[in-house]
């Protein structure tokens, strides 16, 4: 037998998490899909490669049409950590942020990692607490 | 929300009771209910002057829809479009067709004749008004589209072993447990200070009725629930024709597998049925539009400056192929290019608008179309349209709803990822692409999904050359600082899209935008 706190816990929870998880009206076209399961990326290079290659292309060089995705790639912008720390945060223009996506050990090593590869040479290691630094406040996101 | 719904219910009703059903029925149509879509019919834009101009910033449906009403009023029109293409994201690859995207990758579309991939829009809701509109008015056959198919699967890498369930079964034993347990709750007194003695009884009917609970509130493995979930033995004539019960799954299984998101999405309003598509593809209607203004069309013209003054708006342009740079005058523009695009364009709208351009990032997705020598999912799993869910990162496998019945072969939609999924997809080349859709759709239909493919086609919409994403992604802050900016007209530029509406990520939010803002920019033409 249950008892009847628990049973009200549970119609309660069973009531609750869907309009909480749900996507936002008017978010468009979607799968209506369970949550994607995928172990998630640790290392500068698995960040790169599972998130922003996708934009930046697998060599960094970016791509152009009728608008430019910027090259990574020997880009003297990276020599300030804040520059590319700050744009993976807060995403520019058609670059969506990424700071509820990535946690900040996430966004430091592949910070790290783009500057120190594709012809960049920047070794000054960047931190969580670099990022955190950053970052802007939940509300503001 | 739960907090507005109730404090909406309750003003409807006062009205309701002191205004009468007129009244109520008026109430309800200002605040959204009983209409669907804000769609009034087609614009009034009566009065032109002779001779105004209007040039159009992409032959997407917003440019086109625009095009289309302002020539019709008597505006003078001329539209530039990037691409060799009229339709912009609504789009179908067919075979003999070849997409290049951002980094250089080309495919070679393979799919046989008659089948395609629909990159961008897929399905139409019943609801959206000004698409279906003007689908009719051009000559837009549509045919349904089969969004619910119980019979089609669920998987989860948490729940019933890693094997793939039917929706069907998993979506009765969600429901059946849930009556179950809001019955014991009633029965053990938790909502008696909820509900009174008598709404609480016809509560006990409806979840016993609802749930398929036997006499005793209990969602057991009977023929009653298997009416839901389906039988071990169905129905049959003859000697074995008494139907065998199936077995129910472990409640915990079926709280993994988040079966509820699946039957929550077919709630979403933009995803109950009926819902449509055009007969040989989505890209029948961009086409569609284009035959109406085709001839307003400059196709490969990237525009690389848009400056308006007192006089009017000239937007410079360079030809893709020749390199050859020009200019387009006219009074007013109705710029419909993807914010992400237009961010990177100079031009010199005021800054607010500016900032406005560069507040929206773009979602991004991928679609991945996969041709099966056979429809294996017909023949050998009775699965004719609908989805298949997963919590893979091409999220759903989708049956092809034309050319049922037939040998030859289909086109199914091997991935409609978004998010995390569609990141890692989009960052593979379109070969590892579809390694990975096989691989992954093969959960659904072991053995057969890998012998059985022919040729597949990816598009990931973060490397779309013309639209550097999907749609544009608001947010409720976003939404607040920049949304009015954004729409409104500034002097002689007005901007059109999904992006401008609230009906984000639709091809009915781009025609809703559109006629707003058309009919806005008219009545500052006469006020000029």
């Amino acid at each position: 037998m249950m008892r009847p706190i628990r049973a009200m816990t549970i119609i309660l929870a069973l009531t609750a998490t869907p309009a909480l998880a749900q996507a936002p009206s008017g978010g468009g076209d979607i799968a209506g899909s369970a949550t994607v399961k995928a172990a998630a990326p640790v290392t500068g290079e698995q960040v790169y490669t599972q998130v922003c290659q996708a934009c930046h292309m697998a060599d960094a060089k970016g791509g152009s049409g009728a608008a430019v995705i910027p090259a990574l790639a020997s880009n003297p912008k990276l020599a300030t950590a804040g520059y590319p720390i700050s744009l993976i945060l807060r995403g520019r223009g058609a670059m969506p942020p990424l700071a509820d996506m990535l946690t900040p050990a996430q966004i430091a090593n592949v910070t790290g990692y783009i500057r120190t590869h594709f012809g960049n040479n920047y070794a000054t290691p960047v931190t969580a607490e670099d990022v955190l630094r950053l970052s802007p406040p939940k509300s503001a996101r | 929300m739960e907090k507005f719904g109730t404090t909406r219910r309750q003003l409807l009703t006062a009205i309701g009771m002191v205004g009468g059903t007129a009244a109520l029925y008026q109430a309800m149509t200002t605040m959204g209910h009983a209409m669907e879509t804000q769609y009034k019919g087609p614009p009034n834009l009566a009065g032109a002057r002779p001779g105004a101009s209007v040039l159009v910033l992409g032959a997407g449906l917003a440019g086109m829809v625009a095009a289309y009403e302002l020539n019709k009023a008597g505006y003078k029109v001329r539209i530039l479009e990037y691409q060799n293409r009229a339709g912009g994201r609504n789009w179908s690859l067919y075979g003999g067709d070849s997409y290049t995207e951002m980094g250089g990758a080309t495919q070679k579309v393979q799919f046989a004749s008659g089948h395609y991939l629909n990159p961008g829009p897929w399905r139409i809701p019943y609801h959206h008004r000004t698409l279906l509109h003007y689908c009719k008015a051009f000559g837009v056959q549509l045919e349904p589209f089969i969004q619910f198919n119980h019979n089609c699967f669920v998987h989860s890498a948490d729940a019933f072993g890693g094997k793939p369930v039917r929706y069907r079964e998993a979506a009765a034993d969600f429901e059946g447990n849930v009556a179950e347990l809001l019955g014991k709750a009633i029965d053990q007194k938790a909502l008696d200070s909820e509900l009174t003695k008598d709404d609480r009884e016809k509560l006990m009917e409806a979840l016993r009725g609802w749930g398929m609970l036997d006499k005793d509130m209990r969602y057991k493995a009977n023929l009653l629930t298997s009416e839901h979930r389906g039988y071990e033995r169905p129905p049959g004539g003859g000697v074995n024709g008494e139907p065998i019960p199936s077995q129910l799954f472990s409640f915990h299984d079926v709280l993994n597998s988040q079966v509820w998101k699946n039957m929550a999405f077919f709630m979403n309003h933009e995803m109950q049925t009926t819902m449509f598509q055009p007969v040989g593809g989505m890209g029948m209607i961009g086409k569609a539009f284009a035959g109406q203004v085709q001839q307003l069309i400059t196709f490969n013209a990237k525009v690389t400056r848009i400056n308006q003054d007192k006089t009017g708006v000239t937007v410079t342009y360079a030809d893709t192929g020749s390199g050859a740079v020009n200019e387009a005058k006219a009074d007013f523009c109705v710029c419909a290019i993807p914010l992400g695009v237009l961010n990177q364009i100079p031009n010199n709208m005021a800054s607010a608008k500016r900032a406005a351009v560069a507040a929206v990032p773009y979602s991004n997705s991928v679609k991945i179309g996969l041709q099966m020598a056979r429809r294996f999912w017909e023949t050998d799993d009775y699965i004719y349209g609908g989805h298949s869910f997963t919590s893979q990162d091409i999220a759903l496998i989708s049956y092809p709803n034309y050319h049922l019945f037939e040998d030859g072969p289909g086109v199914l939609l091997g991935a409609f990822a978004s998010g995390a999924g569609a990141y890692r997809l989009a960052g593979m080349t379109p070969q590892q692409r579809i390694e990975a859709a096989l691989a992954q759709g093969s959960v659904f239909h072991p053995g057969v999904y890998r012998k059985e493919f022919q040729t597949g086609a990816s598009v990931a919409w973060s490397r779309v050359p013309w639209t550097l994403g999907c749609c544009a992604r608001w947010n409720e802050e976003t939404r607040k600082q920049h949304y009015q900016t954004l729409v409104a007209v500034d002097d002689r530029i007005v901007l059109a899209g999904e992006h401008a509406s609230y009906v984000g990520c639709w091809m009915e939010g781009a025609l809703l935008s559109s006629l707003d803002a058309i009919t806005r920019l008219h009545k500052r033409a006469l006020e000029a």
